[in-house]
Parts: structure tokens; C-alpha cells; sequence
């Protein structure tokens, strides 16, 4: 079953910076896969209902506390981040041309 | 050179005649001999381990017995955070990153006693079924180092196979654990979904990912499994109940259970003749010891590596998200932000994750959302459904763990669709949430582990426990990966 797909477009949504070389490879591998999987859609499905969670069960929403095991040590955390400009993180302007 | 369980090794400690020092040691002295062919560790930490033995010993002999994993060195997947100590998840983008804090199963192992010998190597991300998807190289099959060990937690299963750890944790989003596990000839096991906590976890596929034990042994998995599982309140998706000891009914043996063998697991399967002779034989001796076989249908099966390859990447498009060179990891300059995160993570992610990224925002995107992943998560219903009809009739199912056993390194690279074929029979479990187990039952004519699998209903770890370990003393599989001293391992020498 052949799936069309704007690889270009999906690249850019998914924020990857792909070649034009790699942007035939990967496309060409989703179509193939997709082509593949797309036989799922024969399936008869009418009134199932999805399933997102395999055990009947919903999310467990624990008190909103502040706890050693729920706080992280800033400047361990700030440690980690390529840029950081006091207690922040730092990234290049948000708006402009790439 | 013995390969001790860990039972054995528990044992041996209290009657005085080895001690975790001198474990640790042999784990050392045994990767000094293969890790350089194997490569199963990305960061193995000597000292930290030694100084942990030593501590462990001395509160062993001060009387402060914490149970089967005290002074037990235990390996971590690399996709596992460990405070202080570097956590990759087998990807350049996360290379030299040092989590603030710890995964709760690497407190939890902790608080049981155990050692934690280092971070195993895995499939960028977990994906991958053959460990070869690393940033940081390949790993390779301890029973023959021209085969893959199976992925994605490819490392941990060697380094268990090869003796640098005496278990592991692994996490199985649709066979991680199970798959490597039959192929390096160990007993790997995904517990039910809930079961043991995420937090910490690099994230993959949320609905599907659980972490779980990598051993010599059968009742070594329980112990793991007791040690890391129950409610956390740092995940959101964590069972609230109680899951009970593991090790509840082993030694009960097989009368009267009643085992369902899956006759159409996955569709039409292309399953080795040697897998399949083994399996077979296997299911005569379980009925033989007692067990009453039944041949159960599991149709919707058929569906699930397609369910699965658009669930798996839906939930990956959108937990990969979070790297993107503002907070952790590696950063690629750009003009503007976008375009340092768009170069960030085309330049951090190999190409298995950037095609399974693309896959799934794709398959979420505006106007194929309902036609894809909408519909995946019905097949998943239907597949739940097929597992509750099997689950009258029968207490486990069981099939082969992986159609092959282990193949060669780069047989499968060139082609995505060969290499996720590989995981036609544990996927199903997966997306049914339900705790599965492979146990080594024998080897093919190369001389290559083979694995059978148990699966339980959700939360029916000990009854699942109990028929692979009676599964395990059918079978009499002997764990020593073969070793020549003047050689090395077989598969020759590099």
C-alpha cells in the first residue's frame, strides 16, 4: 500500500536538519516501511476502542511537594547545559533567517 | 574460570568461602580477558566497584545482611540515570552527560545492597535489535564474537553471558531485554507494564518500555525483580498494587498447568528449523512433566510488528523532542534557536533514530494521526483481546523468543524491515502490557544459544517465574560461554 509522504515537510516538524542525500534516503526507507505497515489499516476496527495504557488504569498524580527526590540541585543541573548565562540557559536569538 | 549465580554467590558469602571483594575481582579479571572483543560496558567503574565491595563486606561482617543482592555486582543499561556517573543511552547527543540524579531502580538496587558495576552498552535509544545502532560501537555475542549479542540491551546480556556482572537490568519496549537474552544464552525478562519504575529511565516508547532483569538463573530474576519493582510515586504509570514476591511458587514444578503454545504468534513466522525442533521438544518434555498443552490462537498477533513500528516511533517522535542542545547533551551552533536545535539533532542522532523519529511524526501529523497511529492503538486493543480469550483456557503461553538465534553483524543493517522481524514474538507482549520471560533451552548446529519464551497475564509474575524455572531444569542448558584461554572467545581473536 503506497503511503505518500512530504519527507522535507515531516524533517522540518521533527526539527532535523537533514541533506538533500539523506532526505531521499530516509524518505525513501519511511515510504517502504509505511508501505508496510499501512496493511494495519485493513483491519476491521469499527466500535474498538483505542488502547493508550495497557492496564486499566490512569495516570497517578502524586502531591505537588516540594521533596529532596523531587528537587534537583541547580547548579548540577546547570552543569550540564552547553550554554548557560547566570542561572539560565542561554540559546541563540529565537527569531532571524537560519 | 565458574560462572556463579547469584543465588550461589549469596550463598558462598555467608558460609564464609568467597566474599564480594573477591567477586568483584573475578568480574574484573574476566573483563580484562574478553571485554575488548565483547565491548559490553561503555563505562565500567573499577574503583567505584571495589570501594563498594569492600563496604559491603564490611557491613556483611558487622551483621547487616540486606538480602540475596548484598555485594552483588549488578550491570546497568546505559539508558538508565546514574547520579554522577556518565549516562549516554548509546547516543552521541547525550556523550559526557552526567545526570543530577538517580533512576529509581538504581536507588532501589542500591538500598538491596547490590554493586553497580558500570553502564552497559545498547541500540541508540533502545532501538535497535542487534546492539549495532550504538554511537559508541557495536557489541558482540560472547558465545561467538562474528554474531551480535542481540540489542537493544545487547550489553547487558553479554556482559552477563561473558561473566562481567553477575545480573543486569535491561529495559524491553518490544523484545530489548528477551531477544538479547536468547541470543547471548541468559534469562532475560520484561515484567508487566507498571511494574517497575520509569523514572530515570530514558524515555523510548512510554506506553511499552519496562525494565527488567537480565541473570544466570530463573530465581537470580526474581531476586532483581523483588529488589526494583513496586509503586513509585515518580511515575505517573506505576502499578499502585502490590506484585508480590516473584519467587512465590518456584519449585512447584508443572502439575497441572496448563500451557497454551501460540500456533500463529506473529502471523506466518519464518522461524529456523533448529528453533523450531527446540521449541518443540521442549513443549513434549513440559507435557511430560506434568503440564497440560494446549494450542491456542493469538490472530491479531499478526497485526502487532505493524501496531508496533507505528506506536514505538509515534511515542519516540515525541519523547526525543527533549533533546534539542538547550539543556543537556551535545549543541551544534545555529543562527537561531531552531536552527541550533534542527542542526543539533540531525548531527546527535544516528540514522535508526532519525528514521524512527521521521516515522512517527509522520504517522502523528495532521490528517494520517487517525489512519495510523489511531488505528495501531485499536489493533492493540484487539491484540489485548486475543491474549484475555488464550488466558481462559491457559495459565502462560508459550513460543520461541527470537525465529533466529543470533545472526551475524551487519546481515540485518542495510535492511530495517529484516532487522525488526526479529522481535515478531516478544512485540505482542508488549503491546498487551503482560510480563514475558526467555529462558536458554540449547544451542543450534553453530553451536548459538537458543531461547523459549513464557508469557504470563498481567501481574502473573510468579506463576510466569514458576514454569520457566521448571522450563530451566527441563532444558539443563549449560550457561558457559565456550572459551579457549590460549584463543579467547571463539569467533577469533581482535
Amino acid at each position: 500500500m503506497p503511503v505518500d509522504i512530504d519527507i522535507a515537510h515531516v524533517a522540518r516538524l521533527a526539527r532535523l536538519r537533514l541533506s538533500p542525500d539523506e532526505l531521499e534516503l530516509f524518505g525513501r526507507q519511511c515510504r517502504d516501511l509505511l508501505g508496510h505497515v499501512a496493511r494495519i489499516q485493513a483491519v476491521d476496527t469499527d466500535g474498538v476502542e483505542a488502547t493508550s495504557h495497557p492496564l486499566p488504569m490512569t495516570n497517578r498524580l502524586r502531591d505537588d511537594l516540594i521533596t529532596p527526590e523531587t528537587v534537583l540541585d541547580r547548579d548540577e543541573v546547570l552543569g550540564q547545559a552547553p550554554s548557560v548565562q547566570g542561572e539560565y540557559f542561554r540559546v541563540p536569538p529565537a527569531l532571524g533567517d537560519a | 574460570m565458574g560462572y556463579m549465580s547469584i543465588a550461589s554467590a549469596a550463598e558462598a558469602m555467608r558460609d564464609g568461602s568467597t566474599t564480594s571483594v573477591h567477586l568483584v575481582e573475578q568480574v574484573l579479571e574476566r573483563s580484562s580477558m574478553v571485554e575488548a572483543q565483547v565491548h559490553a560496558y561503555l563505562t565500567l567503574d573499577s574503583e567505584g566497584l571495589m570501594q563498594a565491595a569492600r563496604a559491603a563486606d564490611q557491613d556483611l561482617a558487622a551483621g547487616e545482611d540486606r538480602g540475596p543482592l548484598h555485594g552483588i555486582p549488578i550491570a546497568l543499561k546505559d539508558n538508565m540515570a546514574t547520579r554522577g556517573m556518565e549516562t549516554t543511552a548509546g547516543s552521541r547527543i547525550l556523550a559526557g552527560y552526567i545526570p543530577p540524579y538517580d533512576a529509581t531502580v538504581v536507588t532501589r538496587l542500591r538500598a538491596s545492597g547490590a554493586l553497580v558495576t558500570g553502564k552497559t552498552n545498547l541500540d541508540e535509544f533502545a532501538m535497535g535489535s542487534s546492539t549495532e545502532n550504538s554511537a559508541f560501537g557495536p557489541t558482540r555475542n560472547p558465545w561467538n564474537t562474528d554474531r551480535v549479542p542481540g540489542g537493544s540491551s545487547g550489553g547487558s546480556a553479554a556482559a552477563v553471558s561473558a561473566g562481567m556482572a553477575l545480573g543486569a537490568l535491561g529495559s524491553d519496549t518490544g523484545g530489548s531485554i528477551r531477544q538479547p537474552a536468547s541470543l547471548c544464552g541468559v534469562v532475560g525478562c520484561k515484567p508487566t507494564y507498571g511494574a517497575v519504575s520509569r523514572y530515570g529511565l530514558i524515555a523510548f516508547a512510554s506506553s511499552l518500555d519496562q525494565i527488567g532483569p537480565l541473570t544466570r538463573t530463573v530465581e537470580d530474576a526474581t531476586f532483581l525483580l523483588d529488589a526494583v519493582s513496586g509503586h513509585d510515586p515518580l511515575d505517573a504509570t506505576s502499578y499502585p498494587g502490590e506484585l508480590g514476591s516473584c519467587g512465590a511458587r518456584l519449585g512447584r514444578g508443572l502439575e497441572g498447568i496448563r500451557v497454551g503454545v501460540v500456533g500463529d504468534m506473529g502471523g506466518e513466522g519464518r522461524v529456523e528449523p533448529d528453533v523450531e525442533a527446540s521449541f518443540t521438544e521442549m513443549v513434549t518434555a513440559m507435557e511430560g512433566a506434568g503440564a497440560e498443552v494446549l494450542e491456542v490462537s493469538l490472530p491479531f498477533t499478526a497485526e502487532g510488528l505493524s501496531a508496533y513500528y507505528l506506536i514505538a516511533p509515534a511515542e519516540c517522535s515525541a519523547n526525543l523532542a527533549r533533546f534539542d542542545g538547550v539543556r543537556y547533551g551535545l549543541r551544534v551552533g545555529g543562527v537561531t534557536t531552531e536552527d541550533m536545535m534542527s542542526r543539533t539533532r540531525a548531527e546527535g542522532f544516528g540514522p535508526e533514530v532519525i528514521r524512527r523519529v521521521l516515522l512517527g511524526t509522520f504517522a502523528l501529523s495532521a490528517g494520517y494521526h487517525e489512519a495510523f497511529y489511531g488505528q495501531a492503538q485499536k489493533v492493540r486493543t484487539l491484540i489485548l483481546g486475543d491474549f484475555a480469550r488464550a488466558y481462559e483456557r491457559c495459565d502462560v503461553l508459550v513460543s520461541p523468543t527470537s525465529p533466529t538465534t543470533a545472526f551475524r553483524l551487519g546481515d540485518r543493517t542495510e535492511d530495517p524491515l529484516s532487522m525488526y522481524a526479529s522481535d515478531v514474538f516478544t512485540i505482542p507482549s508488549n503491546l498487551a502490557g503482560h510480563p514475558s520471560i526467555s529462558i536458554p533451552v540449547g544451542t543450534d548446529r553453530n553451536d548459538l544459544p537458543i531461547g523459549f519464551q513464557v508469557m504470563a497475564p498481567a501481574l502473573h509474575e510468579a506463576v510466569m517465574f514458576q514454569v520457566a524455572e521448571a522450563v530451566e531444569a527441563l532444558a539443563g542448558f549449560d550457561t558457559t560461554v565456550p572459551f579457549d584461554p590460549g584463543f579467547g572467545l571463539r569467533g577469533g581473536v581482535r
